[in-house]
């Protein structure tokens, strides 16, 4: 209690120069926790854009499918599956799709194509091809005979709504696979990839075609929540057994995970930068004050405070200037971190377009993750814990007689 | 009977590059209940004997026993906890913690010593009214005068009721009425509560109210009076 009371009463003895360390610790966290939140926020957006509207959160599949993706690695969609999946607390929804390549063919041309199945109903909730239909109509049934061509195949293919459309590949167990379907509508995508070589086909429609009654090639969950991947894919892992296999969106993304590590690696360079201007700032301080009171400290020693005793008050000083710093500054990061999370920063112009075309989302959402604040804000409470060891070094080496001489 | 024992005290600085010999063989008993002057020229070597006796500094050789302990012979750690529980310190000046009060500097002792909240307050009290400031309890050093200064680093080095109380130049930073004042209060602290006091200074004024003056000369002891009263001059060793 004596020594907090000394700590607290020697901070403000030199108001102006707790309140600049304050002030430097403030804008450090404010910074870090901002710059980290528009990171963040890239990030979750850039999941969100790709995972949240076509991968999925997690995938349900036969095991050995993810890296041999051919029909005779489907799956039998069993009651007991859909019914466990569905049954599982954190999962928002499940969505069945068989997917396999074929070769597409109109009248005088022909290319390879993905062919995928998909549920008209629920397949709305993730990639919403409703929503990509810019020519033509949806699918109004499960069994419908129609196709759902992209924008550049349909071009290339030089095929419109009401053309027909052949389809020719491989079905399950060597099954060939051949159809001709009426061209219902055209979508767009965003990445040029999928624009290039995308066929959906109503679920059923698509079993028939590749043979494979009551199969999918994968279940794509999505999540109530996307930041609980890790545990509900070790849930579903020990729930269903060695018969499936559950893959976050990590596994089946890794080209993604590489890409955010990426950039939070160059952020990181950033946020270091901050971190040792801040650093040297609070080092300045202590030197400032160890030397200032040098003569105070020996006389301390001299009437027989033991240094550890007298290091605990320098270690509480410099933790309620940290402590407080940390506060404000989390304090004051809440309110731009919501400002700029409901009122995102938009791209204009080609660069908006750009980012269109690419099926993302022209703003920046910062995140409001608590986390980010906790981590801001400890690291700064770790370099300036770190920075009190100087002058518990110096303490060490103190000896009386010479500090009183100062 | 003799508190501290000084036995052929020797203190070089600078050992390895130009040797300065501040004290050269410095023997001296200190009996309990004295009120002992350090006298001699600047350079004399008088606030480094008072050092060593404090063991804040080491001797380059010799001994120093307080009680019969051997001050060298212990820890840092130990020799720290000696001098908290044996050694009260006043120095020239700005030694209290200046964001403690009156009361606090005190009672900082105290509970450095783990007394108990109470007795430190109790304690406290009674030393600033031993020393004539109980109206400045809640005062901060800033608040009050050099001379009240003094007078409340007199009363921490008593807080702990040492064996002794070591002032290097106490009245040093002070005028003629609190130097007075100050010395008025040593020398009543000494007759009624038979604390031993030793000072060094070079003030005359002080050198004048000493019951016995050892006077250094290049780090040896030139002269050691006894004085009967503060005016009756006593016999020179």
């Amino acid at each position: 209690m004596l020594y907090l009371k000394l700590a607290w009463r020697n901070i403000w003895r030199n108001k102006r120069r707790t309140l600049i360390t304050m002030a430097s610790i403030v804008m450090a966290v404010l910074l870090s926790s901002v710059m980290s939140a528009m990171q963040q926020g890239q990030y979750d957006q850039m999941i969100d854009n790709t995972v949240g509207s076509f991968t999925g959160h997690l995938q349900v599949q036969k095991p050995g499918y993810f890296d041999e993706s051919t029909l005779d690695n489907s799956l039998e969609v069993k009651q007991s599956l859909s019914d466990q999946l569905q049954a599982h607390p954190e999962i928002e929804s499940v969505i069945p799709r068989i997917d396999s390549y074929a070769l597409a063919a109109g009248e005088d041309r022909s290319k390879a194509a993905m062919v995928i199945g998909i549920d008209p109903d629920k397949e709305k909730t993730l990639s919403a091809p409703d929503q990509k239909i810019i020519e033509g109509t949806y699918f109004n049934s499960d069994s419908e005979n129609g196709v759902l061509v992209s924008e550049g195949l349909a071009e290339f293919l030089d095929v419109t709504v009401r053309d027909t459309l052949v389809l020719l590949g491989q079905g399950f167990r060597g099954m060939s696979a051949a159809g001709a379907y009426p061209i219902t509508g055209i979508m767009k995508f965003g990445l040029p990839e999928m624009n290039d070589a995308m066929v959906y086909l109503p679920l059923q429609t698509a079993r028939s075609f590749y043979a494979a009654e009551d199969r999918v090639t994968s279940m794509v969950v999505l999540l109530k929540n996307p930041k609980q991947v890790s545990k509900v894919v070790s849930e579903l892992r020990s729930d269903l057994g060695d018969e499936y296999a559950v893959l976050g969106w990590q596994t089946i993304m890794p080209e993604l995970v590489q890409a955010i590590e990426a950039d939070r690696g160059s952020g990181m360079i950033l946020l270091l930068i901050l971190y040792m201007i801040v650093g040297f700032g609070i080092f300045g301080t202590i030197l400032m004050m160890t030397a200032e009171r040098k003569f105070e400290l020996g006389v301390m020693i001299a009437i027989g405070t033991a240094r550890m005793k007298m290091a605990i008050m320098l270690i509480l000083e410099m933790l309620f200037i940290t402590f407080l710093g940390t506060g404000f500054g989390m304090l004051f990061s809440l309110p731009i971190m919501y400002y700029f999370h409901f009122n995102p920063l938009e791209f204009s112009g080609e660069t908006a377009m750009a980012i269109e075309e690419y099926g993302m989302e022209p703003f920046i959402r910062f995140s409001t993750d608590p986390s980010i604040l906790i981590q801001q804000g400890l690291i700064v409470l770790i370099i300036a814990l770190v920075i009190t060891l100087y002058p518990l070094l110096h303490m060490r080496k103190l000896k009386p007689v010479e500090a009183m001489r100062h | 009977m003799s508190i501290i024992q000084v036995r052929d005290i020797k203190k070089v600085y600078n050992k390895d590059q130009v040797p300065v010999h501040a004290l050269n063989g410095v023997d001296l008993d200190i009996n309990e209940g004295e009120f002992t002057a350090i006298v001699g020229p600047s350079g004399s070597g008088k606030t480094t004997l008072l050092n060593i006796i404090g063991g804040l500094d080491e001797p380059t050789e010799g001994k120093v026993k307080i009680h019969g302990t051997d001050m060298f012979s212990l820890k840092e750690r130990e020799l720290i906890d000696f001098r908290l529980h044996h050694i009260g310190f006043v120095f020239q000046a700005y030694n209290l913690i200046p964001v403690l009060t009156a009361k606090e500097n005190i009672a900082f002792i105290l509970q450095m010593q783990g007394r108990p909240q109470k007795e430190c307050n109790q304690r406290s009290m009674e030393l600033l009214k031993m020393v004539g400031l109980e109206d400045k309890v809640d005062k901060r050093p800033a608040e009050l005068s050099g001379g009240q200064q003094q007078r409340v680093a007199v009363a921490r080095a008593l807080a702990s009721k040492p064996d002794f109380v070591l002032a290097d130049e106490p009245t040093a930073n002070l005028d003629s009425a609190s130097t007075a004042n100050l010395l008025d209060m040593m020398l009543r602290l000494n007759e009624e509560e038979s604390i031993t006091f030793i000072f060094s200074t070079h003030d005359q004024r002080v050198v004048e109210r000493a019951r016995r003056v050892v006077t250094l000369v290049d780090g040896k002891v030139d002269s050691d009076e006894q004085r009967t009263s503060n005016i009756e001059q006593g016999t020179s060793n």
